[in-house]
């Protein structure tokens, strides 16, 4: 495959971010296939529109998802990116790589595929891309005997799980995120691999309410770290951020170089009111905090989460197709997150949400749109959780209560020529 | 033994899953799991992570292309194994992370990844434009309306400084998706560039009996546009297919997805819409969604001007104005949205008001209102 003229993305090797178009052409020297994905994308930049065709069912056998099949519309033109199917590798918990393994991976792929790689698809996947269809089961085989690493998920299935950092590297996470996504992702290979929902469903697991992985944007289910005691306090550490001893927000938010004010900085900003100084010692009402992070994120020394610790449970969250997009909705406020168990209080609600979706939710409706066209009542009482207020920003300001007829003293039977005896027409 | 070929069952292994993740762990997280304490932003791009046990952890944390090669990453991991145990890892926003156990290990990082050309910008961190996540685009996607890796290219060159510095009021999140299937789920954004279509389907009468279940695409547009037809192929031959009301159209792409004999794309059509002022985390105010601001700018390839100008203009009109820890859309919600559109000189057209599912919720209701110049 030779090398193409390729002025409008040749001038995208310009600028001071790195270049992706240096980079193709850097692997194109050994995987020439990559002139013709830089070719194809000049084609595109003219023509302002994709060369890839729709999709088409590959994979490997036993598994119904983790390929993505992709053919290019102009396979004459460009033969080395005719069959550029997708890979999409299940990532370890936060992304951390030992880089023997990494460069294992990089052999593997240099033989089996084009040698472009996406670190990492949006939803956490490693993802190898573009190899023709018949290099898939070898790919396969050696990925799993060699390297130990199995493919993620795509089509109607459990997706891919992804966390944020976690215990790992981060004092804020309420419970162990990587423990929690490596947990469920081995719980539910078979929902991962082999699709059986009616639409696609994502994990996504955030230590706190800060929210790392987007969780409450983009996951049916998320786990998001919180606690229910108080926040620990170091009175000390807070009298040196006054001070200045001590540099607020980590020094991650210098604004114009003014003085901390912690009155204007932390207690004004506070969405509950909840704090204030009695000289110089802070005081926090923790009933009334509804831990939103800002002050433990503005002053990260002195503030930390309290110890008792757990997860809110948000689900149906999605992006707008296809009744527009959702955020997750707080289903179950607190559940602990206890790997002694394996999760059992957070696989009871998993479970008990699939069973009613794998069986009323239509065809490529995801969790979200079931809630809202069966309603949210009758979602919490398929989930056995009892209403409370913590499940709604305010009460309903209409009066079409769907009533059921036993909640009805006497229920619905009536007699009409009973009604017209006593109410003449 | 290999695979063979003639027995592709064999030895077969399945569902093991991913390679656990203390596998990949360096020494000091693993010293350290659940352990620490705090954290600084020592400057741009480096961060120090503290535990109880004293043990420090400093991160160098650079820009990346999301679309990577393997000569790349092995590049990356002759990094991480000169310096950092040979452990290197990812962030949610496609950033990569070099850890290392102490100060003395952080200079020597530094100056090795500005020694290797533009490949590794160090920033990310902190009141920032943190790296843009993106979808595929042209690169390999057959749905896009616009480019992905392109865009962000030109979008990050001239936001360059902001990702390599702690200029702005507070973090600055931008991503993009090149359509509204939005893979790359940009709908709680600070600044989202998404990929929109605004010429309905055609409908490829020739194709559409050996490549589309008619009775999926009429049911697949949320707006009853399709309805079946009996119509004359080509060849002259009635068959069955659809038809659309274009009229009714909201350009969602959502049939091309079940019915490949639908494509809508165009290069006039097709293009780009801003919406600004989402935001994910809890902090202070609840997760929002992005709101359209802009609704549609043209494909321009290489370097997408329009777009890049107005991400620009949205994100220093902010910067300049908005208060401390102020995210985007805390900014244009305290000042109102028509003083945002006023400031940012963005024209407001009818495009921006809601006439979808629960529009109403975003009518105004109030007699509170600023006097902008939109009032004649």
């Amino acid at each position: 495959m030779p090398k193409h003229e390729t002025p409008l993305m040749d001038e995208l090797e310009k600028g001071p971010w790195p270049s992706f178009v240096s980079d193709l052409k850097r692997q194109a020297e050994k995987n020439p296939q990559c002139w013709d994905i830089v070719g194809q994308m000049e084609l595109s930049f003219k023509d302002r529109m994709t060369h890839w065709k729709h999709g088409g069912i590959v994979g490997v056998f036993g598994y119904g998802g983790g390929i993505v099949g992709r053919y290019s519309d102009v396979p004459q033109q460009f033969p080395g990116v005719a069959h550029f199917h997708t890979v999409r590798l299940n990532q370890p918990s936060s992304k951390f790589y030992r880089t023997d393994i990494l460069r294992k991976l990089c052999d593997l792929w240099e033989r089996r595929g084009s040698g472009m790689t996406n670190f990492h698809g949006s939803t956490g996947d490693l993802i190898l891309l573009g190899t023709r269809t018949e290099e898939l089961e070898p790919l396969f085989y050696e990925l799993t005997h060699d390297l130990e690493w199995d493919l993620g998920g795509s089509g109607s299935n459990l997706r891919t799980p992804a966390c944020c950092i976690g215990k790992a590297r981060c004092e804020w996470s309420c419970y162990d995120t990587q423990a929690t996504c490596y947990g469920m992702t081995m719980k539910y290979q078979d929902e991962i691999h082999r699709p059986a929902f009616p639409y696609k469903f994502k994990f996504k697991f955030s230590g706190c309410a800060n929210d790392c992985v987007a969780a409450i944007a983009r996951s049916d289910l998320s786990a998001i770290g919180t606690w229910r005691d108080n926040i620990r306090i170091n009175q000390d550490e807070v009298k040196k951020y006054i001070t200045g001893d001590n540099v607020a927000n980590g020094g991650g938010i210098p604004g114009k170089g003014e003085k901390f004010d912690i009155q204007k900085e932390v207690i004004d900003l506070c969405p509950t009111g909840c704090m204030w100084m009695e000289g110089d010692t802070l005081k926090i009402d923790d009933a009334e905090c509804t831990r939103c992070m800002h002050c433990l994120n503005v002053m990260p020394k002195a503030l930390r989460p309290g110890v008792d610790q757990g997860a809110s449970i948000m689900m149906g969250a999605k992006a707008p197709i296809l009744d527009g997009a959702q955020l997750g909705t707080l289903i179950v406020p607190f559940i602990k997150m206890d790997p002694d168990n394996e999760f059992e209080e957070l696989v009871d609600v998993i479970e008990k949400c699939w069973d009613y979706w794998m069986e009323h939710g239509k065809n490529r409706e995801r969790l979200g749109e079931t809630i809202q066209r069966v309603g949210l009542p009758t979602f919490l009482r398929v989930m056995e959780l009892e209403p409370i207020p913590q499940h709604v920003k305010e009460p309903r300001s209409n009066p079409y209560v769907f009533w059921r007829e036993e909640e009805v003293e006497g229920g619905w039977q009536r007699d009409v020529k009973e009604f017209r005896a006593k109410h003449a027409q | 033994m290999g695979y063979d070929p003639q027995n592709p069952m064999k030895d077969r292994i399945t569902d093991i899953g991913p390679p656990h993740y203390e596998k990949m762990f360096p020494q000091v997280i693993k010293d350290n799991y659940g352990k620490w304490l705090y954290h600084e932003i020592v400057k741009p791009g480096v961060l120090k992570h503290v535990s109880e046990t004293g043990a420090e952890c400093y991160t160098v944390r650079v820009g990346s292309a999301r679309l990577l090669s393997l000569e790349f990453i092995r590049e990356v991991c002759d990094v991480a194994d000169k310096h950092c145990d040979g452990v290197v890892r990812w962030t949610t926003r496609n950033n990569i992370e070099f850890m290392v156990d102490a100060e003395s290990k952080v200079q020597p990082l530094l100056d090795d990844l500005a020694g290797r050309g533009n490949k590794f910008p160090v920033g990310g961190t902190g009141a920032c434009v943190s790296n843009v996540v993106h979808t595929q685009g042209w690169l390999h996607c057959h749905t896009p309306a616009t480019d992905a890796s392109g865009v962000v290219k030109a979008v990050m060159d001239e936001l360059f400084d902001h990702f390599t510095n702690m200029d702005l009021p507070a973090k600055c999140k931008v991503a993009l998706a090149c359509c509204l299937n939005m893979c790359g789920a940009v709908h709680c954004s600070d600044i989202a560039i998404l990929g929109v279509h605004r010429k309905p389907p055609m409908v490829d009468h020739d194709a559409i009996t050996g490549l589309c279940e008619l009775p999926l695409a009429v049911a697949s547009c949320p707006l009853g546009a399709i309805k079946p037809a009996t119509v004359k192929d080509s060849s002259g031959k009635e068959i069955k297919s659809v038809k659309v009301n274009a009229d009714r159209c909201m350009f969602c792409g959502n049939c091309y997805t079940m019915c490949p004999a639908m494509p809508l794309a165009d290069p006039e059509g097709s293009g780009i819409a801003i919406l600004v002022g989402g935001k994910v985390s809890n902090t202070r105010s609840g997760p929002t969604f992005s709101k359209l601001v802009i609704p549609f700018l043209p494909n321009t390839p290489p370097r997408w001007p329009e777009t890049v100008a107005a991400v620009k203009n949205i994100l220093e009109t902010w910067a300049a104005n908005a208060r401390k820890y102020e995210r985007v859309g805390e900014w244009a919600e305290r000042i109102g949205w028509e003083k945002f559109f006023e400031i940012t000189e963005i024209p407001f057209t009818d495009k921006s008001i809601d006439d979808y599912r629960l529009a109403y919720d975003t009518w105004r209701t109030t007699t509170q209102f600023k006097f902008t110049s939109h009032i004649k």
